[in-house]
């Protein structure tokens, strides 16, 4: 099996939303991440998206963003309906058959169409919770109660966490008045969706190795790549530890070496509490370098963009093994966890 | 990429619509599911057991565990009506869709008998506050569900409403009524307020008692005179209430003892015009009086005390 490489990424973010089509928005980061691996649309072998057509509340809206991609004659192309962290996933795994040399990956999403605690509700248990009308942040205010009861983390500690992605954000969206979520959260610790789209180009090692010859670009390896699932309900787990984010670490590899930053899908400060300890991750390594979804949660493309924004650090030289990792669920309840490393200098 | 063309060119344009399957959208239960919620609907919480003896509540055809088939055919048996609060948060401003309309919890719930908990709303009262939790409200709160009348109970989870704290207290808000008969000593010391002016006693020792009072409480004797004493004094003590009174229903309010000038002993008293944290003792005070028409001979004819700042001795003390 082939090694694959990261070789380039793009992303579109938009916090305040924007009236460009999600069609609009993949073109534009395809474009890009192409651009940057030095690659033509008909050198991709295998293509793969993530998004929800709950966003749009439209079946087969995913669909509408292929005309991104000049997708006449048929190219190979397959869909998640899942964060594209995990598109991700599958072109890696398509990938490691080694009869393809490159794979793109996208995923897209413009979640300021419909109210994003609502929807996420829809995935939600159809006989035992979705009928109590519970959405996503009070969910997530579940866990962080649980959190702090464990004694895992303070009030002050998580509103330190809070301060750093804010602090890491340009322009964070002022809090509009009904932005009060059930405590433990507070105004400020839930990430605001916002419209996007990322994409990322792989390849395997030839490919690679043959792209950073021609057009100078520095490939960044997927050492280990796992995902793993817990219970679905969050009242018949113990909301205070992430099983699934542990052994996903684990299968990845994490903790055969340290790294240099880590990239973390947490759209709540006390995620990443229970995500380092998960992750086995010390106060020495830096989280969310980007800001992270805290600073900007383009729903669907946000795992992606933690692998992105990991890779691309290390492309530029500033890491050389970095965690990167997705989740989704209601509660931590489904983890991706990627181990990406550039090549020794 | 042109991400803003506002000022350019036409308006943009905007419109709604909704997601929504008419008559609504029909789910089979299978047997399991089905008969928890069938058994709900009759008034009766079912789990169902595992093959490792795990109850598991509210049921599912699996072991969550590992994944396990239930043994067939299925055990089901009853639980609670009372569980144990685990894991909550605090919804101070509830959204549309949310089943009570003021604050409440959403809490994970582990039914006596079950081994795991359910998710469901909990009330504390129309009453519970926005922006904090109850102070009961903690991990271990013993809580029952309360039920959707019968004939409204058509076979889902919302057929249990709510959840409700166990009784643990009851309020007595009983009261007693008295009319007290005031002596002599009262009833001149009383209208004597009635005309802004405040009596006491002097001993044969030359200590001087407020309120007014027949004999020395030293001794027994009878007092030597009435003695008139001005409305100013120094506050000696004094504490900062946070139950209301009928005399002063807004809370924090403060009571001290006042040191008449010329008096020997002090007068319990009410103090005002000063923030709760700013009195502190050896402050000057002066009695405020209440206007002539609301006063009357059954209560002190003092409404409070308040800081003296006309003497110039409070800025010394300071």
């Amino acid at each position: 099996m082939s090694a694959v490489a990261v070789v380039s990424y793009a992303s579109r973010i938009h916090p305040e939303g924007t009236a460009d089509s999600e069609a609009g928005l993949v073109h534009s980061a395809v474009t890009e991440a192409l651009a940057r691996s030095g690659l033509a649309r008909t050198d991709i072998g295998f293509t793969v998206s993530g998004s929800l057509d709950y966003l749009t509340g439209a079946p087969f809206s995913f669909v509408g963003a292929l005309d991104a991609l000049g997708a006449w004659p048929p190219i190979s192309e397959s869909h998640v309906e899942m964060d594209a962290a995990w598109a991700l996933y599958e072109a890696w795994l398509r990938l490691r058959h080694d009869d393809v040399g490159a794979a793109l990956v996208y995923g897209f999403g413009k979640a300021t169409q419909g109210s994003l605690p609502e929807v996420l509700a829809r995935q939600l248990d159809p006989y035992y919770l979705a009928p109590l009308g519970v959405d996503a942040v009070s969910l997530a205010a579940l866990q962080a109660r649980a959190v702090l009861d464990a004694g895992k983390a303070d009030p002050a500690g998580l509103a330190a966490i809070a301060e750093r992605a804010a602090g890491r954000c340009a322009a964070r969206p002022r809090h509009a008045p009904e932005d009060a979520p059930p405590l433990p959260l507070l105004p400020g610790h839930t990430a605001r969706p916002a419209d996007g789209a990322a994409a990322v180009v792989l390849a395997t090692e030839d490919t690679a190795r043959r792209l950073a010859a021609e057009h100078g670009t520095a490939p960044v390896w997927i050492r280990g790549l796992d995902q793993r699932i817990d219970g679905h309900s969050p009242a018949a787990r113990d909301l205070a530890r992430c099983p699934s984010a542990e052994r996903a670490a684990a299968g990845a590899g994490l903790a055969e070496a340290p790294v240099d930053l880590a990239e973390l899908h947490t759209r709540h400060p006390h995620e990443e509490v229970l995500l380092r300890e998960a992750l086995g991750l010390g106060p020495e390594v830096p989280v969310n370098p980007s800001g992270g979804p805290l600073a900007a949660d383009p729903v669907m493309a946000t795992g992606l963009i933690r692998i992105g924004e990991a890779a691309r650090r290390i492309a530029a030289g500033t890491a050389r093994r970095a965690a990167a990792h997705a989740a989704q669920g209601p509660c931590l309840q489904h983890n991706l966890v990627a181990v990406l490393e550039g090549d020794a200098r | 990429m042109p991400s803003d063309p506002a000022g350019e060119g036409p308006a943009e344009l905007a419109g709604t619509h909704t997601v929504r399957f008419p008559g609504g959208y029909t789910r089979s239960t299978g047997p399991v599911i089905g008969r928890f919620l069938t058994e709900l609907r009759d008034g009766r919480l079912v789990g169902v057991r595992t093959a490792a003896g795990r109850v598991l509540f509210p049921p599912t055809e699996y072991d969550p565990g590992d994944g396990a088939p239930l043994p067939d055919p299925p055990e089901f048996t009853e639980v609670g009506p009372a569980g144990t609060v685990h894991t909550w948060c605090w919804v101070g401003a509830p959204r549309p869709g949310h089943p009570l309309d003021h604050p409440f919890a959403w809490a994970a719930v582990l039914l006596d008998g079950a081994d795991t908990a359910l998710l469901h709303a909990l009330d504390l009262g129309p009453d519970a506050p926005a922006d904090r939790p109850p102070a009961r409200l903690r991990a271990g709160l013993r809580v029952r569900p309360r039920l959707r009348p019968e004939d409204e109970r058509t076979g889902s989870i919302t057929d249990i409403r709510c959840f409700r704290p166990e009784v643990t207290r009851i309020t007595d808000d009983h009261r007693l009524d008295y009319t007290v008969r005031a002596d002599a000593a009262l009833t001149r010391y009383l209208e004597a307020q009635l005309h802004g002016r405040i009596l006491g006693s002097r001993t044969r020792g030359g200590r001087v008692y407020v309120p007014l009072r027949d004999v020395d409480p030293v001794d027994g004797s009878p007092m030597a005179g009435e003695v008139e004493l001005p409305g100013t004094g120094v506050l000696t003590t004094f504490s900062v209430n946070h139950v209301p009174d009928p005399r002063a229903p807004e809370v924090p309010f403060v009571t001290g003892y006042v040191r008449l000038d010329g008096a020997d002993v002090d007068l319990l008293a009410l103090i005002s015009g000063v923030e709760p944290g700013k009195v502190h003792a050896g402050m000057r005070v002066r009695a405020e009086w209440l206007p002539p028409h609301e006063r009357t001979r059954t209560r002190p004819s003092i409404r409070w005390f308040v800081p003296d700042r006309g003497t110039g001795a409070e800025g010394e003390r300071r």
